[in-house]
């Protein structure tokens, strides 16, 4: 074990931690809204708009993430028409090749997480406030969406972390995150293990720091 | 001793052979992704020069030789960690691996070059042909301040852990945008796609890519060698394997001496690129 080469890469790799959160939360925050609108088209009547939303998240769920972030980043990349449209000002950097396949990822992930979660409110909730004479618009945005964000909680913290992981493979298409910043130290010093204990002790550290925010919404939220 | 026991002796016992005769084989580590040192045919079998370079040695040595594929941005690791016993990849001789591994004498050398799309501002730099790094005298120094002023600002691509990253990394060409791929293949795609300005490798690496994808990339700027570009391609062994570094530099004597080397390194690059 080499510790003076652990301590010396520790505020290398601490810099590039922000870069990885970078990453997740501009991710997570389209992702969410992204969620929540194929939450509602997962809910809605309209057969077409359904299936539609079925199968956007059917085929984000069913294929691994690198392999989205390969197509979206090397596999545009050759299409010549595509290099000489606006589009390429976006997919021309790695980094928003990589926000773009994270934020559709977490976003199929999310919207089935909001739809399940829509789908437990007890009927009597929407009931007591059609009672009321409350207009439906209203229960959606003031009964509804609430219920179900508390609900789906402790499933979206746990797709937090999945993601949190998932953004180590934006090092595979050049972007110098948490473990890209670690290849590099290897590439140089030749010792892995050390490394990539301390880079897995950052990604540790986050995570505990992600559960721990994510239990305390749960507890302040709780209404049970 | 009952039947039993006898099975038992003679099952353990052969198993001590085929330990032996699988310790006896020397394992060599390769890419497969760096034409034409190392690449794969179609059906995916190893092949080019360091690979028929590999065999002719084995037969020198007297010893059997199996190739091991391993990622380039662990080939060091792999070899200090015993996954195989020697590296032929194209690595070059370099102050830095060294202090991590040994080398046997150079069997090869190369030249870099940066490569651009046929049309690019930085197509015909005022270079000489050809730079050598490890003394670098006037026209080098020149040509080194025309690349720093023709390349500032411009995002250059390279695989990541080679001597090209580091020849970047070191500032003789002042602070470009270095970006790191894990493939020689996946820097030429970016190449081609425009997100690179400019990319740096071996010079036969691109025209390889040219050649075989018909893609309009030619080479710009001079030449590069000596210096963070290392003196020659050897074979990487562990530094304590001092019994194998011998059979290769004897191996490798041997070779270049019967005009093996040569007559693979012309059949593999066109010309004759043995040292």
């Amino acid at each position: 074990m080499d510790f003076e080469l652990m301590i010396n890469s520790f505020p290398k790799l601490l810099s590039a931690a922000t870069i990885t959160l970078k990453l997740l939360s501009v991710s997570l925050i389209i992702g969410l809204f992204i969620g929540l609108l194929f939450a509602i088209l997962r809910l809605n009547k309209n057969i077409f708009l359904n299936k539609f939303a079925y199968g956007y998240s059917y085929l984000f769920r069913g294929t691994p993430l690198l392999v989205q972030i390969f197509i979206i980043y090397f596999g545009l990349g050759q299409i010549e028409y595509l290099r000489t449209t606006f589009l390429w000002v976006i997919l021309k950097e790695p980094y928003w090749c990589a926000i773009i396949a994270f934020a559709l990822n977490t976003g199929a992930y999310t919207s089935e997480i909001l739809r399940s979660a829509f789908q437990t409110i007890k009927p009597g909730f929407i009931e007591a406030g059609k009672s009321l004479g409350i207009s439906s618009r209203i229960i959606f945005y003031k009964i509804q969406i609430p219920i179900a964000i508390r609900q789906s909680l402790p499933a979206y913290g746990n797709e937090i972390i999945l993601m949190m992981k998932g953004t180590s493979l934006a090092s595979t298409v050049t972007i110098m995150d948490l473990t890209g910043v670690a290849k590099y130290i290897i590439s140089t010093t030749f010792r892995p293990v050390e490394v990539f204990i301390v880079a897995g002790g950052i990604y540790l550290f986050m995570t505990f720091v992600i559960h721990n925010i994510i239990k305390y919404l749960e507890k302040k939220y709780s209404f049970t | 001793m009952n039947i039993f026991k006898k099975t038992i002796f003679s099952v353990l016992l052969s198993l001590l052979v085929v330990g032996n005769v699988h310790a006896d084989k020397i394992r060599i580590g390769t890419e497969g992704a760096y034409p034409p040192w190392n690449s794969k045919d179609e059906s995916g079998k190893l092949i080019g020069f360091e690979v028929e370079l590999a065999y002719t040695l084995c037969r020198y040595i007297g010893q059997q030789c199996t190739i091991v594929e391993q990622d380039w941005d662990g080939m060091i690791p792999a070899l200090i960690m015993r996954k195989f016993d020697a590296i032929m990849a194209g690595m070059s001789i370099t102050a830095e691996r060294q202090k991590a591994i040994s080398f046997s004498q150079g069997y090869a050398d190369e030249v870099a070059s940066l490569a651009v799309m046929k049309g690019s501002s930085l197509e015909g730099l005022d270079t000489p042909a050809g730079i050598n790094l490890t003394k670098p005298n006037a026209a080098a120094k020149k040509a080194l301040k025309t690349l720093t002023s023709a390349l500032a600002g411009k995002t250059v691509c390279v695989q990541t852990a080679t001597i090209h990253q580091n020849f970047l990394d070191s500032g003789d060409v002042g602070k470009v945008n270095v970006r790191t791929y894990k493939t020689q293949d996946e820097v030429n795609l970016d190449l081609a796609s425009g997100r690179c300005d400019a990319a740096l490798a071996a010079a036969v690496a691109f025209s390889d890519y040219a050649e075989k994808s018909g893609k309009p990339v030619v080479l710009t700027g001079p030449t590069f060698s000596g210096g963070a570009f290392g003196n020659g391609v050897g074979v990487g062994i562990r530094k304590d394997d001092t019994e194998l570094l011998k059979k290769f530099n004897a191996a490798i004597n041997k070779a270049r001496q019967n005009g093996d080397i040569s007559r693979i390194a012309t059949k593999w690059f066109g010309f004759d690129a043995s040292m």
